[in-house]
């Protein structure tokens, strides 16, 4: 089974392959706008953190979209 | 209220033009098709009847009921005869007290004269038709060739048919088939040999009856009683409300002889029920009696310890300066809450209000996140609403019946009786489920179309259907350009067109014939008035929300959305599940989906509540355990949900709850995850509080009090202690009072109060200026967010995938007689028919391992293993494997995988590639759990006062 960080950087993942018959910039774009709507404070942090952990291995689709999370959000890189 | 019967008709209401008649010199107007007896009734003059009820169709088999009709020859059966224009009626002579006296000698002369003794006294229409008739001797004596002698028939737990009592009126073989549908009785011999027989002979408890209460309830003697009236006596008050199970809202009459229940009879005023009802709501309500429920609030300090019952005051004192010291230690945001489906809106609103105003934060879930959360998240992208399209009666003018994911006979039968007299009458059927279910094939209904596809394929399959209604120009133009977003159709048609979706093209994926797909979509398209019924077949998967969008697009594309007979309908598991969606229990959503960073829904409850509210959204509750286990989530309030025997991967939910520093569980019962639980406070039936419910129409209804709270409050007052402990000054002193804010901070339920609720008996939301008596059915002239939205759903397969190591598919479900979890159904006769889960395979797989009907199998799947005993059946096509998860024992989520929907979080339990093998006896997970659990119910007592 996964751990809790495998699973977070799983969702992304799986909600950006879900928008991607829109082309890759608007699925990053709905995929962002998703996480801002239903992710706790707690999971966006987590997520920034597997960020800038260079032990932490993300998918493309998962990196792309947190980036952007990050700008969007305003958060701290 | 006192007792009273419900007044009788006769015979069905009519819809026709209006007729003018004269009835003892009085003059009426009626509608065209009405009868003699019903015209009589409404004007109060009661025509003696034994055979004719008004929930059926007419029979004419008793002759009591004769009238006399200027102008016309003989005496026509009133219950038969039409009203005409002009028609003068007579209901009382000579004449006619005498040929009426006859018939009713003739019935009584085989029949018991044993009123005084007989468990109907007082309730029995033959005793009361005796009387109307005034029969007070029996010239042909009660020597002659008689059925006294016939021998009573006890199998079923709930009811007693007793042939000496029968008068072989046939209500109830009609009640069966008009009402119920099920056809499992009949009228064996002829003439005097005549008499009712259950299937072929059999008894009540081996035939096909489903044991739906329907004959009982039809029957005008005491030959179908129920025993708790055998037992109990008759009633003496009734009080309407709510049926606390199933998504379907029957109301029912609770008949009370003084503080206990005899008995719930269906309300046939109820909007969605119709005086009909299902095992379950009728006669399944004992749990509230049960030696097990627990009446003490318990605190332990640590969940190896036992439970030690304390004062209310004590365990409220003791959550409320257990949440502040977690929060002190940990923070704000690490508690939270979670409503239950099976409580009022009025509680679900007050548990959401407790996080949101208490706690500070929005980590408050629903049980809904397992179930219908991708329906609230898809019909809200497609249509602006998170809810169904119509109301259940809109299936009486369907002319095609889609139904995907749903086994309505068994989840939702009162529905699936209607639905199916739609189909005796003609309505074609289509049925897309991995399992034959029921419906497929019953008596004098046939799918036209049955799509067995592999489980996890939906989109695929909903996509194929689209290729074909765009493809071959099936689509209704008109509509699509006046009612939908046309760039998003533009799009979506595009998509869907791509040869890669038609269903030539998926065959290989969903393992249907292209050309099943291709007729089902055209009879959908072209069938006239088409509506989609779907279950949790569609919900939960990881493309859940996907394919309530794709559900959506069908209907709009072919324009089956505003008008009756169409619609999308989403058949909503719990009773409440509706109403705590509606009730702000989602973690990114205040009351009416509004979501909690909109800054003037959020200023509207600052206002209200007199604090800032977080406008973060909050942790659903798969990720509420995955904060606990990461050690950032310490605190939970459970109200009414038992999430470590429902939601998936046991062992992961158990891991979250042992990480947290307090667990609160309300319940009834010491459910599975009070094993974890550090307080338990007792909760209160639906029959011990007042409040509403949803249905899964959007149809608000009143629940009602008949007794008091065996564990002293109803779960509202217990949530309003734990409030004012934590300082927050509630001061509900009655449930109407909850609903008057949630009337006043929620634009859908404006209009709603409990008089108006009193006054009309149920309200549809919206309820509003708009629409002050609510809302029927929704998008009539445009839809809730505008324009119709296309959503294209591209096909992305789960990763739960079989191989070597797991070759089968599981797919999960429910029965008729059990409801979920079971805490409740498993404490009544209900486990007569269904007392252990048990794990279907095909007759093929069952060979390949081995394995013989009835055998104990291991199921193991990557999350765990369980076992159960094996059913053979060809109902699961081969490769596919099926159970229910009804008991703690078996443990069927220690299974599935925490997949889920990748909009909502709802979990993939329809999905999970598994192997079956031959197997002795409990996995070790089932013996460590069993024995976890044994020593985590210990109760010590409370100390005596000095
Ligand atoms: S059992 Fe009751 S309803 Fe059925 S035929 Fe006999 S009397 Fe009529
Ligand atoms: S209880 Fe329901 S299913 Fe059973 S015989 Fe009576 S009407 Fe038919
Ligand atoms: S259909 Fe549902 S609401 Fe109706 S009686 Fe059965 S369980 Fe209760
Ligand atoms: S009531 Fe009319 S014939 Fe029986």
């Amino acid at each position: 089974m996964m751990s809790n960080d495998e699973r977070l950087a799983y969702m992304a993942e799986q909600i950006y392959r879900n928008f991607a018959a829109q082309g890759r910039d608007m699925a990053i774009a709905s995929t962002v706008d998703h996480i801002v709507s239903f992710w706790d404070p707690r999971m966006k942090a987590q997520a920034f953190a597997m960020l800038d952990d260079p032990a932490v291995r993300l998918s493309d689709g998962a990196r792309a979209v947190f980036e952007k999370l990050r700008i969007e959000t305003g958060a701290v890189g | 209220m006192t007792f009273t019967r419900e007044k009788d008709f006769g015979t069905p209401e009519a819809m026709g033009e209006a007729v003018s008649l004269t009835i003892d010199g009085q003059e009426i107007a009626v509608p065209a098709g009405t009868s003699i007896m019903r015209a009589a009734a409404m004007v109060e003059t009661d025509i003696p009847k034994l055979c004719a009820t008004d929930s059926l169709e007419s029979f004419g088999s008793c002759r009591l009921c004769l009238v006399e009709i200027e102008g016309r020859a003989g005496y026509p059966a009133s219950c038969t005869t039409p009203v005409a224009p002009g028609m003068v009626v007579h209901t009382e002579s000579e004449r006619l007290r005498k040929l009426r006296r006859g018939v009713m000698e003739l019935y009584i002369s085989d029949h018991p004269l044993d009123c005084l003794t007989c468990s109907a006294n007082g309730d029995c229409e033959l005793q009361d038709q005796a009387g109307a008739v005034g029969l007070r001797d029996v010239r042909f004596g009660y020597e002659g060739e008689n059925h006294l002698e016939g021998c009573k028939d006890e199998s079923n737990p709930y009811f007693t048919f007793d042939p000496a009592k029968c008068i072989v009126c046939s209500r109830c073989v009609r009640a069966c088939d008009e009402t119920q549908g099920t056809l499992a009785l009949t009228v064996d011999g002829r003439g005097f040999a005549s008499k009712i027989a259950a299937s072929q002979d059999e008894s009540f408890l081996s035939s096909e009856c489903v044991s739906c209460g329907a004959c009982v309830q039809a029957c005008p003697t005491s030959a179908l009683i129920e025993n708790t009236v055998i037992e109990k006596g008759t009633p003496d008050r009734s009080v309407v409300t709510t049926c606390a199970y199933c998504g379907v809202g029957c109301a029912f009459r609770a008949e009370m002889r003084g503080e206990e229940l005899v008995r719930m009879v269906p309300w046939k005023d109820g909007k969605a029920n119709h005086g009909h009802s299902c095992v379950k709501g009728r006669f399944a309500w004992g749990y509230a009696q049960h030696r097990d429920r627990v009446l003490n609030p318990m605190v332990r300090g640590a969940v190896d310890e036992p439970w030690r019952e304390v004062s209310w005051e004590e365990a409220i004192a003791h959550v409320a300066s257990e949440y502040r010291r977690i929060q002190k230690d940990y923070g704000t945001r690490a508690i939270g809450g979670i409503t239950s489906s099976r409580c009022t809106n009025e509680e679900t609103f007050l548990v959401q209000k407790l996080v949101r105003q208490g706690f500070g934060n929005n980590n408050v879930d629903t049980c809904a996140r397992v179930c219908h959360s991708p329906t609230g998240y898809g019909l809200k992208t497609t249509f602006g609403t998170s809810a169904g399209t119509q109301d259940f009666d809109s299936v009486q003018y369907a002319d095609v019946i889609l139904v995907i994911g749903a086994n309505p006979t068994d989840g939702h039968p009162v529905f699936a009786s209607l639905m199916k007299r739609r189909l005796r009458q003609g309505a074609k059927l289509i049925v897309v489920d991995p399992r034959r279910i029921d419906l497929v094939r019953s008596p004098h209904i046939e799918a036209s179309h049955h799509l067995p596809l592999r489980p996890g394929t939906n989109v695929a399959m909903l996509t194929a259907m689209a290729h074909v209604i765009v493809t071959e120009g099936l689509v209704d133009e008109a509509y699509v350009r006046e009612r939908c977003d046309t760039e998003a159709y533009a799009e979506w048609a595009e998509f869907v067109s791509d040869p890669a979706h038609s269903p030539e093209a998926i065959e290989e994926l969903t393992g249907v014939p292209a050309a099943d797909v291709r007729a089902a979509a055209r009879l959908y398209a072209t069938g006239g008035n088409a509506a989609i019924y779907y279950g949790l077949g569609v919900t939960e998967h990881s493309q859940g929300s996907s394919t309530v969008m794709a559900i959506a697009n069908l209907a709009m594309a072919t324009g089956n959305v505003g008008k009756e007979g169409t619609g999308v309908n989403p058949l909503r598991g719990q009773n409440n599940v509706q109403g705590a969606c509606d009730m702000g229990s989602f973690p990114h959503e205040f009351s009416g989906y509004r979501h909690v960073s909109d800054n003037a829904a959020r200023a509207q409850f600052e206002q209200d509540w007199g604090v800032a509210l977080d406008p973060e959204p909050g942790l659903r509750i798969p990720n509420m355990l995955d904060a606990a286990t990461d050690g950032t989530f310490k605190g939970i309030f459970i109200q009414g949900e038992d999430i470590l025997q429902s939601d998936p991967n046991t062992k992961h939910v158990a891991a979250g709850l042992a990480a947290m520093e307090c667990v609160v569980v309300q319940d009834l019962f010491l459910n599975e995850t009070a094993n974890y639980a550090h307080v338990f406070l007792p909760g209160s039936t639906f029959l011990e509080k007042d409040g509403t419910f949803t249905n899964a129409e959007r149809r608000i209804q009143r629940v009602r009090k008949v007794m008091e709270p065996r564990n002293g409050y109803g779960d509202w007052e217990v949530v309003q202690l734990v409030a004012n402990a934590m300082g927050l000054g509630w001061t509900y002193t009655h449930p109407s009072q909850i609903m008057d804010e949630i009337a006043r901070l929620t634009p859908t339920f404006a209009g709603v109060n409990y008089q108006m609720l009193d006054e009309r008996g149920s309200l549809q939301w919206p309820v509003n200026a708009a629409a002050p008596g609510g809302t029927p059915m929704m998008h009539i002239d445009h839809f809730v967010r505008g324009k119709g939205n296309f959503v294209v759903t591209d096909y992305v397969p789960t990763d739960e995938r079989t191989g070597p190591r797991f070759p089968l598919l599981l797919t999960t479900g429910r029965i008729l007689s059990q409801y979920n979890v079971g805490a409740q159904t498993r404490r009544t006769a209900n486990v007569n028919w269904h007392e252990e889960d048990r794990l279907e395979i095909h007759p093929h797989d069952a060979e390949n391992r081995g394995i013989r009907d009835g055998n104990w199998v291991s199921l193991r799947s990557r999350a765990g293993e369980t076992t159960l005993r094996a059913l053979i059946t060809d109902r699961v096509a081969p490769g596919v494997v099926y159970t229910t998860f009804h008991h703690p024992d078996t443990q069927a989520n220690v299974i599935t995988t925490d997949f889920s929907d990748w909009a909502t979080n709802c979990p993939e339990y329809k999905v999970t590639a598994v192997q079956v093998t031959p197997s002795n006896g409990p996995s070790d997970w089932q013996q460590s759990y069993r024995a976890q659990a044994e020593q985590s119910r210990r109760i010590e007592p409370a100390e005596p006062a000095e």
